[in-house]
Order: structure tokens, then sequence, then C-alpha cells
């Protein structure tokens, strides 16, 4: 038996157990390897992919549960050319040792989707799910806010 | 050396660079010149830290990237005299080796501390890292990095440099002098250029020419806030850590060692877990399984299904009584008295009190994974680890095979803080490999397993006395009890039990810059046998507590503002550490009439070379309290890229206000009460302070900056929460005493 399903606007097929998380049918069976473990409790973020632009914790979904389809951190950018968010990340140099950002990079894409000018507050919540244990908050939020900018048609930077 | 010759290009092919063709080209020497690791097999004159081949320049990095940007400044230093185009270098992790040995590792081994150390001083540890090259010590950590590659890897590039430009000169039958090199390219005098790539091949077979190293003045790349290196690849998903190794035919695979510290495993049955869809083997390992499946989340499950009789832990069967065995080590003589002022036993103590620190987990963002293959004889390891020659050799022991059959690839870190120093994941991986030959294998472990299976932070006592005199501290009396990380991770790391004095054991209160008459520090080692291992700024990490908490307690004996009273004592010590605490009293405007909803502390902590002050801010608010700013002033002395300082700096900061809001590792019977982020958790975006950082150069000497935010920011939280509720709390976490929003 196996299971279709869209990743990266590409359709493949997924041999293992429909209740296997879908963090490990990415990783294991796909090799996309940027969607992180982190945890596997909904803890931490790490995993964080969109099903059908809804940013969801990869570790906690079943293969057999994805009702849409799948964005990963490789999906992000088009080619070379990184996304707007993956721009200011580089701008505000957010990355330390990096294990987390593909999550943060996922949910505030979802964010900035939803909200295209949040406030300070919003980030925050949006952001409350997703631990950095090198601590790049400060950088993360303006990198949202510049983002948010540069989307928005303004200067970025 | 061929089979270096090899590792180096396995390594450099993971990395994605083709280095056929080729060409590793070198300089340095210190006393005796280094074994190059990157020599090529049939190789000439070599350097350890440059490639040059058709696709570029590579630089190679002797430690391990594990979020601190030391990959963007080590690469500085060797770009900054080579000339070369910072946007199209690569960066790459050294393979194991001799050469990479840390010599600065060695700079805080006198029992002297270090803001006092005279010139000759001084010049006796730089002697010592000889010592540290013999024992070849390739280990990131102690925040010595850039301090060990300030000068060498500067000489690497310019000699490289010279190089190049001699044999350009031989072409074209110009004199050397009249050349000039910029972004890669020989320039001469009529403006013709000659790339790199064309000279290389030549430039490795030529004699190393001696080179002075560029004034500070000169300097384009050092100095400023560079883009780093890692940055692209960690915001697309392509940074590769230990479990992003995509072989063909690979299996996944866990492991679930008993929770019991120091017990075992009289038996096990698998058979639930062979149960489990897509669990293929479980094996042995003494004293736990690993389990090999069709992917990790089937590993995960089978490795929970296995029916497994352990064996109980030795240790005391509560925290409680762990503590008590700590507190036993007061009866005992120190194990040193590193400072020993004036007359302590004779000044009547008007403050006699104890604090505590609880054990702490390091949770790095990147539970501990490896990859590992053993093919025809030879294994090849993929792991993030900040002691590369170390894992080498447990994993030929592991394996059972020589050092030799080895090829280790040191890959990004997700998160290290001390942990990836030790060699456990890599003697599992190694064993694993081994009872599976020639199928790769992918390990990853759990968060529960890393967290119950970590070398924790130790628990620790202090036993403070102390007392003031006309708005002045006369007595600071401490006596320092907890097991010795020193002892343990030396011991695990070189084989041998450290003798003598622990200088660890105690620093972050024997040589803070304070000038009291009469000043005595005494470290007593605990026998306790919990794993205990270097957690982000080690002693420091809860002497620092210790010591700013009590002075903020005679600060407030003497009736004196905190802040000014530490400068009072500090200035005249160390006018180094006391531009920090005046840099952080002019950022936070401290002194102001602040709202009775906030509550200020100040700490200060001179480590790792670094004297850093912190001021919090917590504000009352009706969910609980908020830390709601951070001032940190920091005095590295030469900063070499700014923007990464502020970064570690914040970073240090949040670890340890993380750990002193909510961090704390309970035992029962032997076995972490704590296995995930909900019961082990940390600052989030939401509760982290917006935080300022002010960096001084003032500092003669250069000093590290990955640790030194750790220490100063737990008791400064403190002092803060004193200052809000005029509760003095005197063991951490606090958050079991304070309505910390979380």
């Amino acid at each position: 038996m196996s299971v279709s399903l869209t990743v990266n606007g590409t359709v493949r097929q997924s041999s293992l157990d429909p209740e296997t998380p879908l963090l490990w049918v990415l990783r294991d069976e796909f090799g996309l390897t940027g969607t992180k473990f982190g945890c596997g409790v909904a803890a931490c973020g790490a995993c964080t992919v969109h099903i059908d632009g809804e940013a969801v914790r990869a570790c906690q979904i079943a293969l057999g549960d994805v009702w849409g389809p799948v964005t990963t951190i490789e999906g992000l950018s088009q080619g070379y050319t990184l996304a707007p968010l993956q721009q200011a990340w580089v701008r505000h140099q957010v990355a330390q040792c990096g294990f987390c950002q593909s999550g943060q990079i996922m949910q505030a894409a979802e964010l900035l989707a939803q909200n295209p000018a949040p406030t300070d507050a919003e980030i925050d919540e949006a952001m409350a799910g997703n631990l950095c244990r090198c601590g790049t908050y400060s950088v993360i939020r303006a990198a949202i806010h510049d983002a948010a900018r540069a989307l928005n048609g303004g200067s970025a930077g | 050396m061929s089979r270096l010759g090899k590792i180096t290009r396995r390594t450099l092919l993971v990395g994605a660079v083709a280095v056929a063709g080729g060409a590793a080209f070198g300089t340095y020497k210190i006393r005796k010149p280094v074994t190059n690791p990157l020599r090529p097999e049939h190789g000439a004159s070599l350097n350890p830290y440059v490639i040059i081949d058709q696709q570029g320049i590579s630089i190679i990095a002797p430690r391990a990237e594990m979020g601190q940007g030391v990959h963007t400044t080590l690469a500085a230093l060797v770009a900054e005299e080579l000339d070369a185009d910072w946007e199209s270098i690569r960066v790459l992790h050294g393979p194991p080796a001799a050469a990479y040995f840390n010599a600065a590792l060695a700079h805080g081994a006198l029992p002297v501390p270090d803001y006092d150390l005279k010139p000759w001083q001084r010049r006796v540890t730089q002697g010592l890292g000889a010592a540290s090259k013999l024992l070849g010590l390739q280990v990131t950590g102690g925040s010595t990095s850039t301090v060990d590659g300030f000068e060498r890897m500067r000489l690497a590039g310019a000699s490289a440099r010279e190089a190049l430009k001699a044999v350009a000169a031989d072409r074209l039958g110009v004199v050397r002098g009249d050349l000039r090199t910029e972004a890669g390219r020989v320039i001469t005098p009529d403006g013709t250029e000659i790339d790199y790539r064309d000279l290389v091949e030549a430039a490795a077979t030529r004699p190393v020419p001696q080179v002075e190293l560029r004034h500070p003045y000169e300097w384009k790349l050092l100095g400023q806030s560079l883009p780093r290196s890692d940055m692209r690849a960690k915001v697309t998903g392509q940074a590769e850590f230990s479990t992003d190794i995509v072989l063909e035919g690979m299996k996944f695979a866990t492991v679930r060692i008993c929770p019991y510290l120091g017990g075992g495993m009289a038996g096990f049955d698998p058979a639930p877990a062979l149960a489990v869809a897509g669990v293929e083997r479980v094996l042995d390992l003494g004293d736990g399984v690993a389990v090999i499946a069709s992917n990790t989340w089937a590993a995960m499950q089978g490795a929970e299904a296995v029916a497994i009789d352990w064996t109980p832990s030795h240790l005391p069967a509560t925290t409680d009584a762990m503590f008590e065995q700590i507190a036993q080590a007061f009866a005992a003589r120190p194990n040193s008295t590193m400072r020993d002022q004036g007359a302590p036993d004779d000044i009547p103590a008007g403050i006699e009190v104890e604090y505590r620190v609880p054990f702490l987990a390091h949770s790095t963002m990147e539970p501990m994974g490896a990859t590992a293959v053993l093919q025809d004889g030879h294994l090849t390891v993929w792991v993030g680890n900040q002691a590369p020659r170390e894992h080498l050799k447990v994993a030929a022991q592991a394996a059972g095979i020589s050092e030799d059959n080895v090829t280790l690839h040191t890959v990004f870190l997700g998160g290290g803080f001390g942990r990836r120093v030790e060699t456990d994941i890599t003697r599992q991986a190694a064993r694993i490999a081994a009872l599976v030959p020639e199928t790769p294998i992918r390990l990853t472990w759990s968060r529960e397993e890393d967290m119950r299976h970590d070398f924790y932070r130790p628990a620790a006592i202090a036993r403070m006395r102390g007392a003031v005199e006309d708005g002045r501290a006369v007595l600071f009396d401490a006596q320092i009890a907890a097991p010795s990380v020193t002892r343990a991770a030396l011991g695990r790391i070189i084989g041998r039990q450290m003798g003598g004095p622990d200088k660890g054991h105690v620093e972050g209160a024997f040589d803070q810059p304070y000038a009291i008459p009469n000043y005595r520090v005494a470290g007593h080692l605990a026998d306790l046998d919990v794993p205990i291992g270097f957690w982000r700024a080690v002693g420091n990490s809860f002497n620092g507590f210790f010591h700013e908490c009590f002075i903020d307690e005679l600060a407030h004996a003497a009736g004196r503002d905190p802040l000014q009273f530490r400068l009072d004592h500090v200035g005249v010590e160390s006018p180094v550490a006391g531009g920090v605490l005046e840099a952080v009293r002019d950022m936070s405007d401290w002194g102001a009439p602040v709202s009775e909803n906030v509550g200020r502390g100040v700490a200060m902590i001179w480590s790792f070379g670094t004297p850093t002050a912190v001021v919090i801010d917590l504000e009352r608010e009706a969910r609980g309290i908020r830390i709601a700013r951070a001032f940190m002033a920091c005095d590295p002395g030469l900063v070499l890229d700014p923007a990464i300082v502020r970064a570690q700096m914040e970073s240090g900061l949040i670890y340890g206000l993380s750990a002193a809001v909510m961090g704390e590792i309970t035992f029962t019977d032997g076995r972490a009460d704590q296995g995930n982020f909900p019961e082990y958790d940390a600052l989030r975006m939401f509760n982290t302070p917006r935080i300022e950082v002010g960096i001084l150069q003032d500092n003669p000497h250069m000093g590290g900056v990955g640790e030194p935010g750790t220490p100063p920011a737990m008791p400064a939280l403190a002092n803060a929460l004193f200052a809000l509720t005029g509760q003095r709390v005197r063991s951490l976490p606090l958050l079991p005493h304070a309505d910390f929003l979380v």
C-alpha cells in the first residue's frame, strides 16, 4: 500500500505505514532533511512545515492524515532566488546553529500570509511554539518585520 | 599520511567540493612544523588552512561551527591576509588532526585570576600551549577559538599570499614586492591580473616565505560584521547536521539505554519491537538496545516496545539525597583555596547563608545523532562534535578497528554548549555500524534519550560568610561544594585523572576583580557519580551566581546601591571590569527612578578573559513577572566581528536566563525526571527580554565571547527579583518562587 502526497509541487509516493508522522516520511524516505526533529511532541517547532498553507508540526501529523499539498523549507525558495523571508533572515544574519531556523521560517511564512503587517505582540504570539536554544529571537522578530515591509512593497533592510 | 590525505578528500567531497587538482599550501610553524593533514598523497609543502582548486578558495576551520560563528571569524583571519574574495570562499571543518590543536585551551591553566595575570604569567601560559599541542586536543571549547587562531590563521593566509606572489613574480620576471593582491588575484603594476588558481600548483611546492602580518589599520575584513559563511545554507535547509547525510541503502536507528544512570540491562525481549511495522533488528548494546528500522519513527516505536529488565542505579534515590552527599564534601579539607586574602577566620560574619543550584541539561536544539557506515573494513562517521580526534579514537575502539581505518567528518552542530565534546553518540554509532557492516546507519536519539543521558551541569552548594563596614565589604568567605566537572570530563577525554587543585571548580568565584581585604574561596570536591560535563561557562555558571548574588546581599547589608557598591570594589582592582559596570549603568540609566512595578538587578562576572556586566529589568504584569529588558556590556578586547560578538552575548544571556528561570534536572532512583521540553523548557520569543549589548575594547588582552554572557545573567535576574519583591531567593531555578511569565 502506498500513500500519495504532493511535496513542494511534486507528487510523491510513500510506502511507509500511514501512521508514520509526516516528519519521518520527509526526512527518511524523501531525503528532505531541511525539516528537523527536535522533540517529537510538538513542543519545539523544529519540524514545522505547511500543509495547504497552514503551519503544522510534522511530528504530529500522520502520513495518512495529510490533507493537502506539503511545503517544506526546501520548497520555499524559487531555484536560487530566496523567498523574501529567507532574504530577510540573511540580511539580519539570524541563524546561529541553524537547527531551528527551518521551522522558524516556515512558522513566520504562515504568519505573514495571514497578517501582512504583524505587531511585535502578534509576532511573539505566533512564534511562541518555536524554540531556539541559541537565542536568536530578537533578530527573528526584526527579520519578520523586515520581510513584511518587503512583501508590502516597502524598502527592506 | 596518505590516510589523512584520503580523509581530507573525502571530507571535502562530502562538503560538495571537488579538490581534485587542488593544492594545499603551507606556512605555520610553532617551534617545529605541524604535520599538515591536508597533504595530498603526493603532496609538497602544505598549510592546514588553505586549499585552492579550480572551484576557488576553501578555508579550513579547525573548530566546530555550533552556532557561535566561528567558521566566519576563523575564515576571515585567513582571508584578510590572503586577499580572498569573501563572498566566494568556502569554509570547511578540518579533519581530525594534531595540526589543529587548540593552544589557547592552556591559557587558563595557571591558578591565577585572568584579570590579574602578569605579563610573564601570560608568556608561561602561551608556552603551555605546546603541551596542549602534544596532547593534540582539537577541542572547541572554553571560548578559545578566536584567540587560538588569531595569529596562526592570519600567518597561514599571509604566507600563502606571498607564495602565490612569488610564483607570479618568477613567471612575469618582476619583483615580488611590486605585485599586489586582491580578491583572489595577483595584480602587476601594469594591471595584469593572474588568478590564484593559475598559480597554486607551483606555489604549493615552494619554500614557505617569511611574512609580516598586516597592521590592524590595514584590515578590510577583520573588525567588520561580515556575512556569515553558513547563513545561506542555514536558511534554505541545506546545512548538513549529523542526521542529514543521505546514503544509498541507509537504515534508521535509535537507542534505548538504561535510564537509571550507572545501571545496566539484565535482559530484554525484542519480540514486541520486532512486531512493529518497519522494525528490522534489535541489537544488544550491553547497557541497552539499538533498534534498526526502515525509518526513524519505527525505530523509536520499536525501542519503546522492547521489554527490558534494567538493573538499578547506585546513585542516591532522590535529588535531596544527592544534595546531602554534595554537602558532605564540606566536612573534608578543601581541594583548593585559590583566593585566600587577609584573615577571614578572624572576622565575624554579618551574613551567613547557603546557596544551591540544580543539575542542568544542555538541551541542544538538535538531539544527539550520527551517521555511520562500515564498508570493506573502513568506518566512516559523520557527527557534529567538539573534539574530532577523541571521537575518531572512540569510533575506532567501538568498531574494533584501527584509527587508520576510520574517517570522521565533522558536520554542523545543532547547538553544542559543551555537550558534543562527549563521545557517547559516536561510540554507539560506530558500534551499531560494526554490528551491521555494509549498511549505512542514521542514528537519531529521541529527545527523552538526550535529556536522560546528558553529561549534566553539576548541582552545587555554596556556603557564604560576609561582613560589611562603613559601606564596604570587609569579608567575603565562600566554600563551594560540587562534583568536579574537570575531573569527570577531562578524565573521559584524556583517559587519566587530573590531580591537584581544580580551578574549573571555583572559576567565577575565586577570580573576580573585587578588592576585599578578607577574601577567601575554597573548593570542595563532592563524591557523587552523576555523569557531569562541560556546560556553557562550566564552573562560572554556578560560581557566578553564588558570587554575584552574595555581593548583592553585602551591598544591601551596607545600605548601598548595588551597582555603585560593585564599582567601588572593582574599579580599583580592574579598570577594565569597572568599565563594563559603568557601561551598563549608563546604558540602563541606572539610578533613575523606576515604577514600583519594576525591579532592577545587576551582576558582573569576568570569565574566559571577558568581563561582562548585565542589568536586568523585571516588570510586574497582570499575567506574571516579565523579564522586560536586559542591558549587557562586555569587554573582550580587540573585536574581530561585532555582530557575532553581539549575537553570542545575547545567546549566552538567554541560555543563562532560561536556566535561571526554569532549568532543573532532578533524579528519582538515578533516572532524570525530565525528558522533554514540556518539563525542561527554555525562554521563548514572548518571554525573552529586549536586549541591548554594549561592546567595549579597552581590555588589552583578547577574551572569548561564546560563554561570558551566561554567568552574569543568572545572578542579575535573581538580584532583580529581590529588587522587585524583597525576596532573596538563594536557589535556582526561580520559577517555584516567583510567577515569571512562561
